[in-house]
């Protein structure tokens, strides 16, 4: 490879701001957040993938006990989470476009609703808790739950509680993360050429969403 | 790419250019909180011969202890915890990370003509959670270490009373680690390749990490889970893999191998990618089958996922699966062997010079075509069956981890020192060294094949009479290996006391990490490179200039 040089572009005037120092442009620098982005949902997704495997393996050997196990759940409680959740998805994906359209009041508004109802989703989910641990239905050697069970039900709620509690930390997660777009959007750092953070924040809560949705039907819905 | 018109060479008069990464600024913060990929990629590197020399000492503990049957030095207790805390140190701590986040992280972005990898502040986060991974993985050594060998097998795992929890946190974190290099280095490769590098004009040294990155990324997250699980069962016996509660133990060998048979090829296309590009820099040669190296590791990377059950043809798994995993585990010597062939095409009547780094590449190749000849053992059925659980399994391990990616790293360590710290070593004494490790590696495991196939089995604390004569022979190897390591630790420290001497391209390399001053500046090149020729075009039209060592 000869190598003709062409100047650099390092001290440009008008350096964008948002730009970080090692790209050239714009452009390059939200694909490679967009592509370090999706190979990180990738490893989410064989994160909880590992977790899916077991609880499948485990649910075939002892379908009956699991079946017995998930009436312990509330599916009403289960449902109002997945609307929850769906709802905060439809208030990103407008928050999103908001960023993109460059309507900042409305960013901040949706960005609002999203955190919001992250928070509502997490109280729910205390809610079911706390009555599992009231009734004994916990995970392993704390499986004290008094009245009529099948010996292997408390492997169901192993898998419950990992599996929904690994969720909720990736809620968590995500709320922390809104509440910092949040702050950068009331600071007016975006724009509709830089609202590059809000893109990537939008994709790490749908994949959240999206892992719920695959999480609902396997714990709550078995027959 | 031999030459760059515009650099000036600062080097002649043995005066760094002011702008040197090492010296551009000045400080402890200056390092621990830099976002330069060299300086992380120099931090790295002191980390994991660190981590080398720990493990190396674990190594040599246990071979001492081998040396007489029955006791030497140490009780069985202590010998167990030396061999799992040995395998840990080692494939946790210093193989995983040790060419791609150390060498790769200073020379990819090199190679690439670009200023940094697309992430840089996530590229610091990856060192220090490997900090904090290594932290916790001493802790569990001088709070009770571990006995279970570094695959925490269960159920021993889950009943064993020492650190075995504290040690698979300590994994658990550093595969955060790894996956933060995984993908800051797919995006680096996709999006910060020159003006003109296409993917086919790219070194193969860049395709051999970008298939480690894919491995990286897909693999590491089921270990992150079966980690958690193993935990969960120590701490709230969740009954997953205790078959007293229902669970399943060999569910954990499949979890465990689905991620740790790939994270073999995690360690070894790294090792791969660097013999790629001292090959042809040595033959002056262009390199022989471009693409088929470069498919190949990601061939590689893609059979990586199907061949796990190869581990456990004796722990009860179908008759069918078996066979199946065996099949597959074959179709991975193809393109290993393309590889071998190609770089022996590449090295046929080219103009060899046996420099270090040439010397560390041709080493690798006889020791990593035992070591994958002997795996085709291992892979069959029939012979698996007699030799699963043997010495042969630690000797064909250690001949393809060993003679294949340390003995790589090494080589690429000796091509790119001098690019790194601006200085020569002394040739002589990497001659010498070379020998000795070449020597000594062989005598050490050599006899281990032979102790294999007449029953020894791996891990043991004693063994019969018989056997002693291959153990002494074995553990008199591991000094010479020992004291062969030494001296390169030796000369090249030694050269980091000289001023800076290393022309910009000593070995007459033609990709474009050689084109920028040696160290290079922390922006790495002046000017933008631009690309129009092959990585490895060795034609004379810019007249490459080996300037003398």
């Amino acid at each position: 490879m000869s190598d003709s040089a062409i100047s650099t572009t390092e001290h440009a005037p008008e350096h964008p701001p948002g730009l970080q120092h090692h790209f050239a442009e714009m452009e390059q620098q939200a694909d490679s957040a967009k592509i370090g982005m999706w190979a990180f949902l990738v490893t989410e997704v064989l994160l909880f993938g590992g977790l899916f495997v077991g609880y499948g393996i485990m649910h075939a050997r002892f379908t009956e006990a699991f079946a017995s196990a998930h009436h312990h759940l509330d599916r009403v409680m289960g449902t109002l989470n997945t609307v929850i959740l769906l709802t905060s998805s439809w208030t990103m994906v407008m928050a999103v476009s908001s960023a993109r359209a460059g309507k900042q009041k409305n960013l901040v508004r949706y960005l609002t609703v999203t955190l919001l109802l992250a928070g509502a989703f997490l109280v729910v989910k205390y809610l079911e808790y706390s009555h599992k641990f009231h009734e004994g239905l916990l995970p392993g050697r704390f499986y004290t739950y008094a009245g009529p069970h099948l010996p292997e039900e408390f492997l169901f709620f192993s898998f419950y509680f990992m599996m929904t509690g690994l969720h909720g930390l990736h809620v968590l997660a995500g709320m922390i993360v809104i509440s910092w777009l949040l702050r950068r959007a009331i600071r007016g750092d975006f724009s509709p050429s830089y609202y590059n953070p809000v893109d990537m924040g939008g994709l790490y809560w749908h994949l959240v969403d999206i892992i719920w949705i695959y999480l609902f039907p396997l714990i709550y819905l078995i027959s | 790419m031999a030459d760059v018109a515009s650099t000036s060479h600062p080097m002649a008069a043995g005066e760094p250019a002011a702008t040197n990464y090492l010296k551009a600024e000045r400080g402890f913060k200056s390092w621990i909180f830099t976002l330069d990929h060299k300086r992380i990629g120099v931090m790295y590197l002191w980390s994991v011969l660190l981590m080398f020399l720990l493990g190396g000492i674990f190594a040599m503990l246990v071979r001492l202890e081998l040396l007489t049957p029955g006791k030497t030095i140490m009780e069985a207790d202590t010998y167990n915890r030396m061999f799992t805390l040995h395998g840990a140190v080692m494939i946790f701590l210093f193989i995983i990370p040790a060419i791609p986040a150390s060498l790769g992280n200073f020379v990819l972005p090199l190679m690439l003509g670009a200023k940094d990898v697309a992430f840089p502040r996530l590229n610091l986060a990856s060192y220090w959670i490997y900090v904090i991974g290594a932290v916790f993985g001493v802790v569990a050594m001088v709070t009770g270490g571990v006995d279970t060998g570094w695959t925490f097998y269960t159920p021993y795992s889950t009943t064993s009373s020492t650190s075995v929890t504290t040690m698979t946190f300590a994994a658990f974190v550093l595969g955060f680690s790894s996956i933060f290099t995984g993908v800051n280095f797919i995006a680096t490769i996709h999006r910060l390749r020159a003006p003109g590098m296409t993917w086919f004009k790219t070194p193969l040294f860049v395709w051999g990490i970008y298939a480690t990155a894919i491995i990286q990324v897909l693999a590491t997250p089921i270990l992150g889970i079966t980690l958690v699980l193993l935990m969960m069962e120590r701490v709230f016996s969740v009954g997953i893999f205790d078959p007293r509660l229902g669970g399943d133990p060999v569910l954990f060998q499949h979890f465990f191998w689905f991620y740790s048979h790939p994270a073999v090829y995690i360690m070894i296309l790294p090792g791969m990618a660097i013999i790629s590009e001292i090959i042809p820099t040595f033959s002056r040669k262009n390199i022989f089958g471009y693409r088929a190296i470069a498919y190949s590791s990601v061939a590689i990377a893609f059979i990586s996922f199907l061949v796990w059950g190869h581990h456990m043809f004796v722990s009860g798994q179908s008759e069918l699966a078996s066979a199946v995993f065996s099949f597959l585990t074959f179709l991975v010597a193809i393109p290993s062997g393309v590889k071998v062939f190609n770089w022996l095409a590449t090295m046929y009547k080219g103009s060899i010079d046996l420099k270090a780094p040439m010397l560390y590449a041709i080493m690798f190749l006889m020791l990593f075509a035992i070591g994958g000849l002997t795996g085709l053992f291992l892979g069959a059925l029939a012979t698996d069956i007699h030799l699963h659980d043997t010495y042969f399994v630690v000797a064909h391990f250690h001949f393809v981890m060993v003679g294949g990616t340390v003995i790589a790293f090494i080589g690429g360590l000796h091509y790119w020192w001098p690019k790194m710290f601006g200085r020569m070593y002394s040739e002589k004494w990497a001659r010498i060294a070379a020998v000795l490790i070449f020597i000594g590696f062989n005598v050490t495991f050599l006899p281990q094949f032979v102790l294999g196939t007449r029953g020894m089995p791996r891990r043991y604390y004693n063994y019969l009479d018989q056997f002693q004569p291959l153990h002494a022979f074995s553990t008199v190897g591991s000094w010479i290996l020992g004291l062969g390591l030494f001296i390169v630790l030796g000369y090249l420290l030694a050269s980091l006391r000289k001023r800076y001497d290393a022309p910009p391209n000593p070995w007459g390399g033609t990709t474009l990490e050689w084109t920028t001053s040696s160290p290079p500046i922390a922006h790495n090149f002046e000017h933008v490179p631009v690309v129009t020729r092959e990585p490895y075009d060795h034609s004379p039209a810019p007249a490459p200039a080996p300037a003398g060592d």
